[in-house]
């Protein structure tokens, strides 16, 4: 399971990883408030996020690839119109719902900046660091410990799951209908514990090394007044655009 | 499959934010006295397993697969709190890492598939296993928990849905179709928790918190006679948290209250359309219509800011109902 970043230089891959993440955040919650009328914000919101893409050096292929993860809210949208009450009208020989268009275009459109803005914060920032930024936004040390655990040990669980997989295949089995469901939850299982044995290694580990509860804090990274103002312009164009549109 | 950004009202994704900040600083401070100093490796590598056992795909019939959503089977294999904070930092990193879930929407995605399947999940095994002391309670509650645990979540993304979804669905549609087609998944689900947690129990049942009242108390048998060896209790002091469920209540019917009066006091985006194209008047009211709460505002006489707070006490006597059982149970 990769991740999305996508290692870089460039002026957003530099951005202190707090300033970004509280950008997006920003963006997203102004994209989601914009009444669905106002076409013309939507566009603008899509230019100034097309603009940090370029900024970021990130081909726009692999952001309109990743935009796959919303597929099937996207099925679900566009079944509205069929399902939708109200009036109707003919496109094309078809009646649809007036309010059932408007909310499918509501959805598709804001689902999309959102997950767009998140794929650009994700391949532009390290996964380490964008928990540090998480730290310095005041989430509490143990949320950030947790998803830190998580992080470093997903790949090595994962990586056992599918040496399961190996074993499991290579003596027979295949997983046809429900009947067979039963094996793959003993894997579940043996998973469970191996993964929670391996806690306590690591806790046991990191007693021995002086854990106390909290980790040491390696650098103050407090982000300059300049990066704040930088990853500001986002969501104060998103707000402008907002109020003016 | 994560509820993305503007699928729901901005009021709606804020009250269900504020839920579900507050229930993860709850599961924060008791989950120390699940896992004591251990919380932070030891939830981190079971929320590393709950995202790999989402990827784990079972067969249903004819190439068709699903797969666990995990939030009982957390609760019952780690305990309620600890399960909270695992599946809310499993969305957590969807959300951010992955950018699966929208960013809004986030708590939304943490009170629907961890607080609630968590929080219903362990409250209906502790029903069970209270009836039975035994290995087959266990097993037979994982099952139920699990069975439940699903519709329970789908039916709460129905009734959002119908206070504040931006789609124009019938709210009976969206009620039957959840319901329905989750009570399968659900079976599907139970059958699959009670396997795991049967073989875990095989292995090591020690580890199933759910089921630490099987594990007999240790015997020294000496010379002197036969010993019992109590269980090392980890020395932990509980900090009150009374005072901040108190305040996380009056912060819910605050908002529910006063949010909801400048919420509704411009009409929403359908409504507005509604009335510009003029058709309001033709729209048919939802099979809900003669409800006293249907519409949040004036059906039965009862103005929007009360109904917003009534529907905050029934959540809070249902969560509290469960959270008193759970602590009759602890007590005992």
């Amino acid at each position: 399971m990769k991740g999305l970043y996508r290692p870089g230089d460039s002026p957003i891959h530099r951005l202190a990883p707090q300033c970004k993440l509280l950008a997006v955040v920003l963006f997203a919650v102004v994209v989601v408030a914009t009444p669905r009328e106002r076409f013309l914000a939507f566009l603008l919101y899509a230019l100034s996020l097309a603009v940090v893409v370029l900024l970021a050096r990130i081909p726009p292929g692999y952001v309109l690839k990743r935009l796959a993860v919303e597929l099937p809210f996207v099925l679900f949208a566009v079944a509205i119109p069929f399902i939708g009450m109200g009036e109707r009208v003919e496109v094309l020989g078809v009646p649809l719902s007036v309010a059932g268009l408007w909310a499918s275009w509501n959805i598709l459109a804001k689902a999309t900046l959102g997950v767009a803005a998140s794929i650009v914060l994700a391949a532009t920032t390290e996964p380490r660091a964008l928990l540090l930024g998480a730290q310095r936004l005041r989430v509490p040390q143990l949320l950030i410990q947790i998803a830190t655990f998580m992080l470093r040990y997903l790949e090595v669980i994962l990586d056992e799951m599918r040496r399961m997989r190996v074993a499991r295949e290579s003596r027979g089995f295949a997983a046809r209908d429900f009947r067979q469901a039963p094996v793959l939850a003993k894997s579940a299982g043996a998973m469970f514990i191996r993964s929670y044995e391996r806690g306590e290694r690591v806790h046991l580990a990191m007693l021995s090394r002086g854990y106390t509860g909290v980790m040491p804090a390696l650098a103050d990274g407090r982000a300059p007044k300049a990066q704040w103002a930088m990853a500001a312009v986002l969501p104060v164009v998103a707000s402008a655009v907002l109020f003016v549109s | 499959m994560h509820v993305p950004d503007g699928f729901f009202t901005a009021p709606v994704a804020i009250g269900a934010g504020v839920v579900a900040v507050a229930g993860v600083a709850v599961a924060l401070r008791r989950a120390k006295t699940e896992l004591d100093d251990r919380t932070a490796p030891m939830a981190g590598l079971v929320a590393a397993f709950i995202f790999a056992v989402q990827m784990l795909n079972f067969p249903i019939a004819a190439g068709t697969s699903g797969h666990l959503l995990g939030g009982a089977l957390a609760a019952i294999l780690v305990g309620p709190y600890t399960a909270v904070l695992c599946v809310s930092v499993v969305l957590l990193v969807q959300g951010f890492f992955f950018a699966d879930g929208g960013l809004t929407a986030l708590g939304i995605n943490i009170v629907l598939m961890a607080i609630i399947p968590s929080a219903v999940g362990w409250g209906i095994f502790q029903l069970v296993t209270r009836v039975a002391r035994n290995r087959a309670a266990v097993i037979a509650g994982s099952f139920v928990a699990a069975l439940i645990s699903v519709p329970i979540a789908a039916l709460t993304f129905a009734v959002l849905f119908t206070i504040g979804g931006t789609a124009p669905i019938e709210a009976g549609a969206v009620f039957a179709a959840m319901g329905g087609v989750h009570v399968l998944v659900g079976i599907g689900e139970g059958l699959i928790t009670a396997v795991t947690v049967s073989s875990v129990l095989a292995v090591r049942p020690d580890l199933v918190y759910g089921a630490r009242f099987l594990t007999k108390p240790l015997v020294l048998k000496t010379a002197a006679g036969e010993q019992v060896v109590e269980p090392a209790r980890p020395e932990t002091t509980p900090k009150p948290v009374r005072p901040f469920l108190i305040g996380g209540g009056i912060v819910a019917l605050l908002l529910a209250g006063v949010v909801s009066f400048f919420a509704s006091s411009s009409p929403d985006g359908l409504e507005r359309v509604a009335e510009d194209e003029g058709f309001l008047g033709a729209a048919t009211d939802h099979s809900f219509g003669g409800f006293f709460l249907a519409d949040y505002g004036d059906v039965g006489g009862i103005p929007v800011g009360v109904a917003g707070i009534i529907g905050v006490a029934i959540t809070l006597l249902v969560g509290g109902a469960i959270l008193w059982a759970v602590r009759q149970k602890n007590a005992a």
